[in-house]
């Protein structure tokens, strides 16, 4: 690692363990709100990478872990608070509020959800597998949208906010350290993935795939893992959104969603992890600021996405950064490797 | 099920395939060829719509707004070619996608400053407000069914473009072998604006023929373009044919799913409940239908150039 790097890094974690602190000293506390909805969308962006920037699996459709991450937590904590039965599982379970019960459940259901739609999907490859989770996340979305038991279309308030042993979800500062633990955690789990030997196979099926195929490594089951775990860490994320927002709706898994969180990952620079963060952070700032200042700030963000492409080759995290990434330059994402004039 | 009313849905769903089609034989195309993801497309139908309307609304007369409509898209879109695309051919597909969802937003914000937030309607011109009875029985709004002749006439032009004209067979050439076709004297940069020209035309076509159907609104295009993608997945990329196709199949699932998913679900629910989970259901119908032709042939019904 280079000392920029290190630079960098340390920056950016001390900003992170210190906001709360900045935004008291800036007159400005609402700030550590932002910053907390920034995190939950830099976990969801995060966890996208792990297989969009490592493994080449390009999901369009990672809203619906989102999403549903969301649902479970609203579900639970519908039923706990009006004393319900949850219809739909056997037994008489009434819910519950507590988030050491909630948080799991959404990585496990997530998780399989992830298992089920990642099985059908890992069967195509490139821009293909980027419409089929497409199509997957649709289904999930017009699925939610007619389920009138949960709100439909108009979706569910969170009246009570998961509860964490120890904390006070509805301080600002408490949440927002809860959400930064929870997504440096899983910033660490996935470091800890990418340079391992399965990290290693991954990064392999991004590059060329057909040559491990070859080396006999069952390069499915790898990617088959990876999207599941990507897919919990989305689910997290959603739970979290859920209690940011006090309110889930299918809106969460709406392609619009899958979108954002895919141009976060690109923004911040793809393969990178913690350009993730940057990109969430660049993405929802510009978009806090700009809107204070001019209702037509899309007019600034959009010509500024098409100049980071243009001109900031991986993203904002490999402009900061300055060195080449330790990567091979990308492969199209429909496994061309020819045709481009600039192929060479 | 009356037979009259299935045929009267059968033409609807023949109506939005063809438009369908002429978006995606551009996306198609310029997915096929220049290799470039191309989120603005939808922006392009958009631009189409606007225009039409406005220029329909100062002449009154509807001809001279699809023909404004189809100048000023293709216009946009080889502005954009030139400006900042082309240089995004040899690039990630990803970098594609971040800088066309980019210039979604800019065309958003200009259409909102230009024209306003509120949506423009436009009238149906005078001469196609009446009804045809094509199947007995059964008034068919003359508008309807002018888009389905326009629709098959631009397929038919479309064919006999790409298989019996130099441009056709340049651009056929350019999608199998593009060094090739550079290396034997042809100015690939120019067929590629060519092509791009060909295809916002096309999609503003289609946005000026939406133009008396649909409200005419900012993120308009956004709507139709990912059923687009859905029909150019289903087809196989770089296919007119399965473009053609696919958005017949597509156009046929999504007003049949529409029209008669409700009723069926009727027969075994209250009817309220009926209508909600119907509309949900034949919404999903379509990406049901992607998602089980993606399984079945992961790389479209037709696969086309070895793409």
């Amino acid at each position: 690692m280079t000392q920029r790097r290190l630079m960098v890094h340390g920056i950016g974690l001390g900003i992170l363990m210190f906001l709360p602190l900045l935004a008291a000293a800036a007159g400005e506390p609402f700030l550590t709100n932002i910053a907390s909805r920034v995190l939950v969308y830099a976990l969801a962006a995060v966890s996208l990478d792990l297989i969009m920037g490592y493994g080449g699996m390009v999901s369009f459709g990672h809203g619906a872990f989102f999403g549903l991450g969301a649902y479970v937590v609203g579900i639970l904590a519908h039923h706990s608070f009006n004393g319900t039965v949850i219809g739909f599982l056997p037994g008489e379970w009434q819910g519950t509020a507590s988030a050491l019960v909630q948080w799991p459940l959404a990585i496990l259901v997530t998780g399989l959800f992830a298992v089920i739609i990642g099985a059908l999907s890992l069967r195509t490859t490139g821009v293909y597998f980027i419409m089929i989770t497409l199509a997957f996340a649709q289904m999930l979305y017009f699925f939610m949208t007619s389920l009138p038991t949960y709100g439909g279309d108009d979706g569910l308030n969170l009246w009570e906010r998961s509860q964490v042993p120890a904390v006070d979800m509805y301080d600002d500062n408490q949440f927002y350290y809860v959400t930064l633990a929870l997504l440096l955690a899983f910033l660490y789990l996935a470091h800890r993935v990418v340079n391992s030997q399965f990290g290693m196979v991954l990064k392999g099926c991004k590059q060329n795939e057909t040559r491990l195929q070859a080396l006999g490594v069952p390069t499915y089951r790898y990617k088959l893992v990876a999207f599941a775990i990507s897919g919990a860490g989305a689910g997290l994320a959603g739970a979290l959104a859920a209690n940011h927002t006090e309110f889930v709706g299918p809106g969460l898994m709406h392609w619009t969603r899958s979108g954002e969180i895919m141009i976060m990952v690109i923004l911040g620079g793809m393969g990178t992890l913690y350009g993730s963060v940057l990109g969430a952070f660049t993405l929802l700032m510009m978009e806090e600021v700009l809107s204070s200042y001019t209702e037509h700030w899309m007019l600034i963000l959009g010509p500024f996405l098409v100049i980071v492409v243009l001109y900031a080759r991986g993203g904002i995290y490999g402009w900061l950064v300055g060195d080449e990434m330790d990567e091979e330059p990308a492969e199209r994402a429909d496994g061309r490797t020819g045709g481009g004039a600039d192929d060479g | 099920m009356p037979l009259a009313l299935f045929l009267e849905q059968t033409l609807n769903g023949l109506q939005q395939g063809v438009m369908l089609f002429l978006m995606a034989a551009g996306l198609t195309l310029i997915f096929g060829i220049m290799h470039l993801i191309n989120l603005a497309h939808g922006s392009l139908y958009m631009v189409g719509a606007y225009v039409a309307a406005t220029v329909t609304s100062l002449t009154g007369n509807f001809l001279l707004g699809v023909l404004a409509a189809l100048g000023a898209a293709g216009a946009t879109g080889m502005l954009v070619e030139l400006l900042a695309l082309r240089r995004l051919y040899g690039r990630d597909h990803l970098d594609q996608v971040l800088a066309t969802f980019g210039i979604i937003l800019t065309f958003n914000e200009i259409t909102k400053i230009l024209w306003g937030p509120q949506a423009l309607f436009l009238s149906t011109p005078e001469v196609l407000s009446s009804t045809v009875e094509v199947i007995p029985g059964v008034p068919y709004p003359a508008y309807r069914l002018f888009v389905i002749i326009v629709g098959l006439a631009v397929c038919f032009f479309l064919r006999h473009l790409i298989i019996n004209t130099r441009l056709g067979m340049l651009i056929r050439a350019g999608a199998t072998h593009r060094e090739m076709v550079n290396a034997l004297g042809v100015n690939i940069d120019r067929l590629f604006t060519i092509v791009f020209g060909i295809g916002a035309m096309l999609a503003g076509l289609a946005g000026a023929m939406a133009g008396p159907m649909l409200a005419i609104e900012v993120g308009m295009g956004e709507n139709i373009l990912i059923l687009t993608f859905v029909v150019i997945i289903i087809g196989g990329i770089g296919s007119i044919r399965g473009a053609l196709i696919g958005a017949i199949l597509v156009g046929m699932v999504d007003t049949y799913g529409r029209a008669f998913l409700p009723l069926i679900m009727r027969s075994f629910m209250e009817p309220s409940a009926a209508d909600t989970v119907g509309a949900s259901v034949s919404s999903v119908a379509i990406y049901v239908l992607m998602a089980v032709v993606l399984i079945w042939r992961p790389r479209g019904l037709f696969q086309a150039y070895g793409g």
